[in-house]
């Protein structure tokens, strides 16, 4: 019995942090690998739709974002609640959009800008007539390849 | 040292983003050239399944309110006319590599939508027809090649898109229903 009756002070050893930069420096690099860098704040409401056909957007610099849905609440006193148009970092209309193409096309290369991708993030309680318009936009400043955000989903429930 | 580790993960924590975008491709027809004079109504009626979402997010295919869950059906059964059915798609024998001669459906999907359908709705419709059309191609990737249509090889891939071509075309928008 005299085995399991302890002894002594015990003797409580700190934890070595000499591991700690490495452990670190693990997560790190983790982060660094499967993170993209944010490029816009969005100042509208996007709860983008359901879909199970949708496809992975693979080269992220081709692609240029258009964002619509209803302005975030601290905008509103500004801009309404109507969905608004968000271009890079403000509002814009219909008619800035052919500005914006452009400009967007010359940040491309040369050999990068007929594979130029739209890509719409758009509000599921949006109404078409918006929508339409853009598209109108896109097709008048000939960028025609465009891609529909959404959530890929098992199945659909649709929301009316 | 692990300071600055800290230090640096904490930035890359705050300054980037982890999702990855999908969504569906979709290819814009170009603007028609007012000065080419456009051949009007060059598709038979026959080819044409006509979809609409209107104002209420209600569907009509062919005219007739349909329920959501049965469109995908409707759909493949449309393009594939086992059948042969005179008011369904007509078939054009065309040589393609790896099938031979073989009749090909000449269907086209038009898509049209009011002015005030819920986006949400729309896109639930547009995913349903590519769904459809993309079940076909895989069924026949499968059948023919016997691995699914993802992982075939890009000749092969063409092939049986050319097979199940089938168009959705977007029609000209129409400024009706507006809330």
């Amino acid at each position: 019995m005299a085995r399991f009756v302890k002894t002594g002070k015990k003797s409580v050893k700190a934890i070595s942090t000499s591991s700690l930069p490495d452990i670190v420096f693990m997560i790190l690099f983790f982060f660094m690998a499967v993170t993209t860098m944010r490029e816009t704040d969005v100042m509208v409401t996007v709860r983008i739709p359901d879909a199970t056909e949708g496809k992975i957007l693979e080269k992220k610099s081709l692609a240029s974002f258009i964002y619509i849905g209803e302005p975030l609440e601290t905008f509103q006193a500004l801009y309404g609640t109507e969905p608004k148009i968000q271009l890079n970092d403000s509002f814009k209309e219909i008619i800035d959009i052919q500005d914006f193409i452009a400009q967007e096309r010359e940040q491309l290369n040369e050999a990068d800008k007929t594979k130029m991708l739209v890509v719409l993030k758009i509000d599921r309680d949006t109404r078409m007539g918006v929508v339409t318009d853009v598209k109108q936009a896109l097709r008048r400043a000939s960028a025609l390849k465009i891609m529909y955000a959404n959530t890929n989903v098992d199945q659909i429930t649709l929301h009316q | 040292m692990a300071d600055i580790a800290f230090l640096l993960l904490i930035f890359f924590l705050a300054a980037t983003t982890m999702d990855s975008d999908t969504g569906l491709l979709r290819q814009l027809p170009e603007i028609p050239d007012p000065n080419v004079p456009q051949d009007v109504n060059q598709i038979n009626d026959r080819n044409i399944l006509e979809v609409k979402v209107n104002k209420d997010n209600l569907l009509l295919v062919e005219g007739e309110l349909t329920e959501f869950s049965q469109l995908r059906d409707i759909t493949s059964r449309f393009i594939v006319n086992a059948d042969n059915l005179p008011d369904m798609p007509e078939k054009e024998i065309v040589n393609l590599p790896y099938f031979g001669d073989v009749p090909v459906s000449k269907a086209v999907i038009s898509l049209q939508n009011d002015i005030g359908t819920k986006y949400g709705v729309y896109i639930a419709v547009q995913n349903e027809l590519i769904a459809a059309r993309a079940k076909l191609r895989d069924d026949l990737a499968k059948q023919e090649f016997g691995i699914a249509y993802e992982r075939l090889d890009e000749e092969r891939k063409g092939a049986v898109d050319d097979f199940y071509k089938v168009p959705i075309s977007e029609a000209e928008p129409k400024r009706i229903g507006e809330k």
